[in-house]
């Protein structure tokens, strides 16, 4: 069999960016958390906000470290795979990534050596400071990465020239059609993402007795954190998707499993996808809801997968099975907000372990809906690298075969395994450590449990006049 | 129509990008590819804790670079990173390995002498990798109608095996130079002692290939033949530095060497650019050949403007917040 390089490159690109995705979403959001954690500990000098500031700072190193180094493997991906793509819309997407550089990536790394290194040796203000400076740097990238994203998909302000798309109108290229509503998206999901992962391991801490206040707090936070954002969360990708219905409108009709235009549209809950005869099978919906979620008519018309050709069609069964996956976590989330706003009273919501083991688990459901949604986006826009002007085959690079991409994709998917299982691996040892690590910071460097008895750890929290639910369980029982 | 020459001003802006990158990560690259031959653990753990807070900064230099060269060159981009591409795919794994290594290996206990080889070995494969491209851009490429059309394996012959060579050794000696700036007691009697042969090495593997050069290239040739009395200098200049970086070892100044060091690559680069100019990608395609649109590079140059001179602002104060001597036992965050 030939290896076809457009199919390898496309398969590197998905990997490797999606495996960079997971890291940013989580940093921005948790970013953004100790930077909140620094300033309420400027604030009220209570000493809870440094202990939970300094242990996140440790979590975050790990995850900002991988973050970094898979995110300088996609800055040349567009040169070894694309070049084409590259040289073509060099005009627009040079000056947007060379922007992100510029303005986020030496923010972030100067205020990362102060964040990770600093406290104690710059004036507690100024650590605020560079908590904020990198916190703030996470949403400038953010923004220059997604309007080039954006403007793939809606690509505005550009004239073709000599094969190469030439800016005309600065504005509108960046804040294309579709950029605001995938900032406001992706924004959100990195606090959900942060909020989620947050409330996991406070959680965890709760279940095995540790330190209960500081967790508590933590906890709680992001609960009232989660019930602001996981409805918000939905009405912005309500609009989001009414926006892709106006532009793209075979990604919609491919998210519905839709094939021909009609009217009055049910909201399918589950279908079988089946490309070659252009039908589902096995389909089981909500009479006419489809509709009326995009047009807010019970009658209206949808558009059909089928209007497209079939060579033009993007494979479906993955954009309608990734969507559903994302909007059950979604509405998920929503119940879990709900239930933890309900169990307040009485202070149940950090004591019930059912509830607790529930977000524990929860706390990977937020990366799993993020791959998900850029599943639908990416994949809904095949065959088009640029959308309706640029397809993958005419991006590809020219000299590139079939077996050195495969060569570079066993080789991304080897480095990664290892790099991810070392980096899990650490952070389950930083979380073992918790935050009673961070008395006697060199324990971790010596690979040491803190030796203190939990008694002592403990006594002054069992203060608290509620008793905590699962009881004494020694450290490391994990 | 367009007022002034942005291209020469941008290919001045990526040239200086690209010796920040080269003088920046390079010492920290550097520390990495002495790793295995430090004195004692403690010694590394000095050595990766002088560049821990800053490795980040100095690599963003390298994706300014690569960025830089997408918008105002695309040309560069999009026929270089084909023609080098597995080449770059080494250089990034490398990269990865070494970047994740100053996390993990702090947390590690019985698992840290292999972060200790993950950051020698991807901190040496990055940079012989990167000489590699130096010989690569000597050498030259093959392309057609403005796209690499050349074989999988250009990249690899025994010039840029030296080359890559070569700067391994050229970023060791600017590592061990810093090493005598951040360090102190045994560790930097240590660096001491290595710089010089360091050195040496470096200016044999220079000699090698500034002798071997005109032989692969005959367009430096020309240029060398015709040109001498400027071009002269820059060897002249190089070889100064040389003399003063012995020097100041001899007499045990701390800060000097570093600086004769970053003379030293700073005299042999510009004589690189100087034997190539105008050529971008040669050797076919020159800097006007190879330029992005006029509204582009405005667009950015406008952005930059402003944004560099903070940039360097906080860079550097980030460097003076971690100024003076790393002691052993000081503690990671
Ligand atoms: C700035 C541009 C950009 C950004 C921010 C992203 N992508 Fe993307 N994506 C592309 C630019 C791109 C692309 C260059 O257009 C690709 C590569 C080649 C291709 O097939 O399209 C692509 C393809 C691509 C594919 C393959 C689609 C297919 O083959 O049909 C997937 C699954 C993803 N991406 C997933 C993601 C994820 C999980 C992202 C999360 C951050 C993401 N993309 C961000
Ligand atoms: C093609 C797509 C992308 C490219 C080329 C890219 C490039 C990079 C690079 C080079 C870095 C390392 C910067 C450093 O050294 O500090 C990085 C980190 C980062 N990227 Fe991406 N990136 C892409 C997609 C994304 C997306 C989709 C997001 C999120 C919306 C994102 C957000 C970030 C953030 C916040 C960081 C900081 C490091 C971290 O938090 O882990 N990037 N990216
Ligand atoms: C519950 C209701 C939700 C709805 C109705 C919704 C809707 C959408 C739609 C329509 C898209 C595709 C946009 C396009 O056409 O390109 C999308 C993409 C995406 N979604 Fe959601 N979403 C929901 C929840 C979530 C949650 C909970 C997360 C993560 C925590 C999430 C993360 C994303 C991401 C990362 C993308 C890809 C980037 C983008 O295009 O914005 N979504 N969403």
């Amino acid at each position: 069999m030939e290896l076809d390089p457009v199919l390898l490159s496309r398969i590197q690109f998905a990997f490797v960016v999606s495996f960079h995705a997971i890291f940013p979403v989580f940093t921005i959001g948790l970013a953004s958390f100790i930077a909140f954690l620094e300033g309420m500990a400027l604030k009220t000098d209570n000493p809870i906000y440094e202990r939970l500031s300094k242990f996140w700072i440790q979590v975050f190193a790990v995850v900002f470290g991988m973050g970094v180094v898979s995110g300088i493997v996609m800055s040349f991906q567009f040169g070894t795979n694309w070049s084409n793509f590259a040289q073509a819309t060099a005009n627009f997407m040079g000056p947007m990534l060379s922007y992100e550089v510029l303005t986020a990536f030496f923010l972030e790394a100067a205020f990362l050596g102060v964040l990770l290194f600093g406290r104690g040796k710059v004036p507690r203000g100024i650590f605020f400071f560079a908590a904020c400076m990198v916190a703030f740097g996470t949403f400038i990238s953010s923004f220059w990465i997604l309007s080039a994203n954006s403007w793939m998909h809606t690509p505005a302000g550009v004239e073709m020239r000599d094969g190469m798309f030439h800016v005309v109108a600065w504005s509108e290229a960046i804040f294309n059609a579709s950029f605001p509503w995938r900032f406001l998206h992706m924004v959100v999901a990195s606090f959900l993402t942060g909020a989620l992962v947050v409330a996991a391991v406070s959680a965890w801490f709760l279940l095995k007795g540790r330190e209960l206040e500081a967790n508590r707090k933590a906890l709680s936070l992001c609960l009232w954190m989660l019930l602001v954002l996981a409805p918000a969360q939905a009405v912005i990708g309500d609009f989001h998707g009414l926006n892709t219905l106006e532009h793209q409108p075979v990604k919609v009709a491919a998210m519905e499993g839709n094939w021909e235009r009609s009217e009055g549209v049910p909201l399918l809950l589950f279908a079988w996808p089946d490309q070659a005869n252009q039908t589902n099978h096995f389909e089981l919906g909500i009479p006419k809801l489809a509709s009326f979620i995009l047009t807010h008519d019970w009658n209206g018309e949808v558009p059909g997968i089928n209007e497209t050709a079939v060579e033009e069609q993007p494979p479906v069964a993955i954009i309608f099975w990734a969507f559903r996956i994302m909007v059950a976590l979604g509405l998920l989330m929503i119940a879990v907000a709900i239930v933890g706003l309900v169990l307040r009273k009485g202070g149940r919501y950090w004591q019930a372990p059912w509830f607790l083991r529930s977000l524990t688990v929860m706390g990977i459901s937020p990366f799993i809906a993020v791959l998900a949604g850029w599943f639908v986006t990416e994949v809904g826009r095949s065959p088009w690298l640029v959308f309706g002007e640029m397809t993958y085959a005419q991006g590809i690079t020219p000299s590139l075969t079939g077996g050195m991409a495969l060569f570079t994709l066993i080789g991304y998917v080897v480095v990664y395994a290892l790099v991810f299982s070392a980096g899990i691996y650490y952070l389950t040892r930083v979380f073992n450590g918790g935050l009673e690590a961070e008395a006697a910071p060199h324990d971790l460097e010596t690979g040491e449990r803190p030796k203190r008895p939990l008694s002592a750890s403990h006594a002054r929290l069992e203060d608290d006049d509620q008793p905590h639910p699962a009881g004494e369980v020694p450290h490391g029982t994990l | 129509m367009e007022p002034f020459d942005l291209i020469l001003i941008w290919a001045g802006i990526i040239a200086f990008g690209v010796i920040m990158y080269v003088l920046m990560d390079g010492f920290d690259l550097g520390v990495g590819i002495l790793f295995p031959f430090a004195p004692t653990e403690e010694a590394r753990d000095v050595m990766m804790n002088s560049v821990a807070p800053v490795w980040d900064g100095n690599e963003t230099w390298l994706i300014l670079g690569g960025a830089g060269l997408l918008a105002a060159f695309p040309l560069v981009y999009s026929i270089i990173l084909p023609a080098l591409y597995i080449g770059v795919f080494l250089m990034l794994a490398g990269l990865i390995f070494r970047g994740v290594a100053f996390e993990f290996r702090f947390k590690a206990n019985r698992s840290r002498y292999l972060w200790n080889w993950a950051f020698a070995g991807g901190s040496s494969l990055a940079a012989f990798a990167q000489g590699v491209v130096v010989g690569s851009y000597i050498q030259g490429y093959e392309t057609a109608g403005r796209v690499f059309t050349g074989g999988p394996f250009d990249w690899l012959t025994p010039f840029t095996v030296l080359t890559g060579v070569g700067l391994m050794i050229g970023y060791a000696l600017l590592g061990s130079t810093w090493l005598i700036m951040k360090s102190e007691g045994y560790i930097q009697q240590w660096a001491y002692r290595i710089t010089p042969f360091l050195l040496m090495a470096v200016l044999v593997i220079f000699g090698i290939i500034s002798i071997w050069t005109p032989f692969v290239d005959e367009f430096v040739r020309e240029r060398w033949l015709s040109h001498f009395h400027i071009i002269g200098l820059l060897p002249t200049l190089a070889v100064f530095c040389a003399w003063k970086l012995m020097s100041s070892v001899r007499k045990r100044q701390e800060g000097v060497p570093f600086v004769a060091t970053m003379g030293l690559f700073i005299f042999t680069y510009l004589g690189l650019l100087v034997s190539k100019w105008p050529y971008v990608v040669p050797p076919n395609y020159t800097l006007y050949d190879a330029a992005s649109a006029y509204e582009s590079q405005l667009f950015l140059l406008v952005g930059l403007i402003f944004v560099i001179p903070i940039v360097l602002t906080y860079t550097a104060w980030s460097y003076w917040i971690f100024r003076g001597k790393v002691r052993a036992g000081e503690g990671y965050h």
